[in-house]
């Protein structure tokens, strides 16, 4: 589970609740009720654009919405500190990262032919039955509990702040731990692989800088020499005064 | 007054900041570097100083044709520069220029936080823009902003969470009201890492290596034209307007001033914004280009220990002071 979204659970507890037998309805939905389902749907059909196409880069793309959604389902249970953590630390940099790693290996336009995975059903079982284990969790835990959301923030930073480091200092400085654990791994890994690339070949490591053109993408320059010459062609037909060159150097560069 | 209107209001006004300070900054930056090269720069349009020049060439690119090339993803490459330019729209909802409630679009809780997340989010535009046009250079381009974004994001947010253990607040109004002139010299190093982080942020000389027009062929915007290219460019300003404003609220006080704050205080915000301002355009003026590898080492040698050492040195005085 992400760090966020076990921050969530433990301030889920510290929310000022009240318990569902007097002043809610099941089903009496509020706008913001309504709305956190409309969001939840939108994020949730973004979370399985994200597994299913077959374009690498989209696939990131798409896990922005998913996890921009997920923040504003943070938003409107009024944990606001939680939902700007969520956009700073995932769509920030987390999809950062994943872009910067798919542009510098293989990032084709278009279709990925080989982006299918024989595991796929496998996949399928062990996501659903993870799923199905947290939101069994998450229900059993929280069954009877409310948020107020009319009543004084109740994820505002000082609530999450004071919860976190008075109730549950000690799984928070043991994730801490954990994390420390992960970089000091990481930075041993990458050592030992330099190490070992130094002794066999001293030039190795130069050669990732000129992977990004991706071989199917080059396939696809020369396969489709029609469509960039019809281009071309309207281009200088509609407008010959519009050089790419001149819109750069006449404006503010 | 009305709830409604007073929304409307604020939005209107953050609105049309939005639109004019960034060309403000731009007209400023051409005829400063024009003063400070000493080389003349169009002068005739519109009489004094070639004020019109500006106009002239929003109507020059609002003219021009919207290519989009044949490889390219076309989708993405067209909403490309509307993600790079709306959250700098978003972060100045949240931006106090003066004291109280009433001189901030809209306040959030966790000020720091929000500026700091929705800025990340425009370096997604020219991510998006370097890939999807089909074209190496764009990808160099793509890529270098992706390191540049990660290396520097660090510590601007180690310095603004510097601020914030200053003032016992993660937000900005808060911040704002907690200030204290010593806080200038006490806070002085983490001003000048976020401000310097900020501008790589931003992809300014001297770390605009992601465009580098003379090597790469302005990297992820190579490929653009007429309008589109127009607001990868404002978004560049705008992200100047708020760069310079998020300094000026964390650690220059913001409203605050030597004497006079009393209705003046938005006077004094942008007084130092400006400052700052010219500031940035002088850098671009003075220094050349850092390499890549240069880049790298600056953040991760020198401005992350830096704000790391500016995050103890808070933590100290402020257990002392207490």
């Amino acid at each position: 589970m992400t760090p966020a979204a076990t921050v969530g659970h433990l301030t889920a507890s510290a929310y000022p609740t009240t318990t569902a037998a007097g002043s809610h309805g099941f089903l009496s939905p509020t706008g913001v009720e309504i709305a956190f389902l409309l969001v939840g749907l939108v994020t949730f059909g973004a979370a399985v654009i994200t597994v299913t196409t077959r374009q690498l880069v989209h696939a990131a793309l798409w896990l922005v919405v998913a996890l921009g959604g997920l923040a504003v389902e943070y938003l409107l249970l009024t944990a606001e500190f939680i939902a700007w953590v969520q956009v700073l630390i995932y769509v920030g940099a987390v999809v950062v990262l994943i872009l910067f790693g798919l542009m510098l290996t293989r990032a084709p336009i278009g279709r990925s032919p080989d982006a299918d995975s024989g595991n796929r059903w496998a996949a399928l079982t062990v996501a659903v039955a993870s799923a199905a284990a947290l939101v069994w969790v998450v229900v059993d835990a929280f069954r009877t509990t409310w948020i107020d959301l009319d009543g004084p923030a109740a994820g505002s930073t000082a609530v999450t702040g004071a919860s976190l480091f008075q109730n549950w200092v000690l799984p928070f400085e043991a994730l801490s731990v954990l994390l420390l654990a992960a970089l000091v791994g990481a930075i041993v890994l990458s050592r030992k692989v330099k190490a070992a690339r130094a002794g066999e070949a001293p030039r190795a490591g130069t050669r990732a800088a000129g992977a990004p053109e991706s071989p199917s993408r080059a396939a696809r320059t020369s396969e489709s020499p029609s469509r960039a010459a019809r281009t071309s062609e309207s281009g200088a037909s509609r407008s010959a005064s519009s050089h790419p060159g001149d819109s750069r150097t006449d404006g503010a560069r | 007054m009305n709830d409604a209107l007073d929304v409307t209001l604020r939005l209107l006004v953050v609105f049309v900041v939005f639109l004019t300070f960034p060309l403000i900054v731009g007209q400023t930056e051409h005829k400063v570097m024009a003063h400070m090269q000493g080389r003349l720069g169009p002068m005739y349009a519109g009489g004094f100083h070639g004020w019109a020049q500006l106009v002239a060439d929003g109507v020059k690119f609002a003219q021009k044709e919207d290519v989009v090339p044949a490889d390219a993803d076309r989708r993405i490459f067209q909403l490309a520069p509307a993600v790079a330019l709306l959250p700098y729209l978003l972060v100045l909802l949240a931006v106090p220029v003066g004291p109280g409630e009433g001189a901030v679009g809209q306040v959030v809780d966790a000020g720091v936080f929000f500026v700091l997340a929705v800025m990340g989010v425009g370096v997604l535009g020219s991510l998006m823009a370097g890939w999807s046009s089909a074209n190496k250079f764009s990808l160099l381009g793509g890529l270098r902003t992706a390191a540049q974004l990660l290396a520097y994001e660090l510590p601007m947010l180690l310095t603004a969470a510097s601020v914030a253990m200053a003032a016992g607040t993660v937000s900005l109004v808060g911040i704002l009201d907690a200030f204290e002139w010593w806080w200038l010299p006490w806070q002085i190093v983490g001003a000048v890492v976020f401000f310097v982080a900020g501008l790589a942020e931003l992809q300014r000389p001297p770390f605009d290596m992601p465009v580098a027009d003379s090597e790469i062929i302005f990297g992820a915007y190579t490929e653009y034209t007429g309008l589109r290219f127009a607001l990868f460019l404002l978004a560049e300003y705008a992200g100047i307007v708020v760069l310079c404003g998020l300094t000026t609220v964390l650690f220059l006080g913001g409203w605050h001033g030597p004497w006079g704050a009393d209705g003046l205080g938005w006077v004094w915000t942008l007084l130092k914004a400006a400052v700052l301002a010219f500031v940035v355009i002088w850098l671009r003026v003075t220094y050349p280009r850092l390499r890549e590898d240069q880049l790298q080492k600056l953040s991760w040698t020198l401005l992350v220990p830096l704000s790391l050492a500016q995050i103890a040195l808070t933590g100290i005085v402020k257990v002392v002071i207490q």
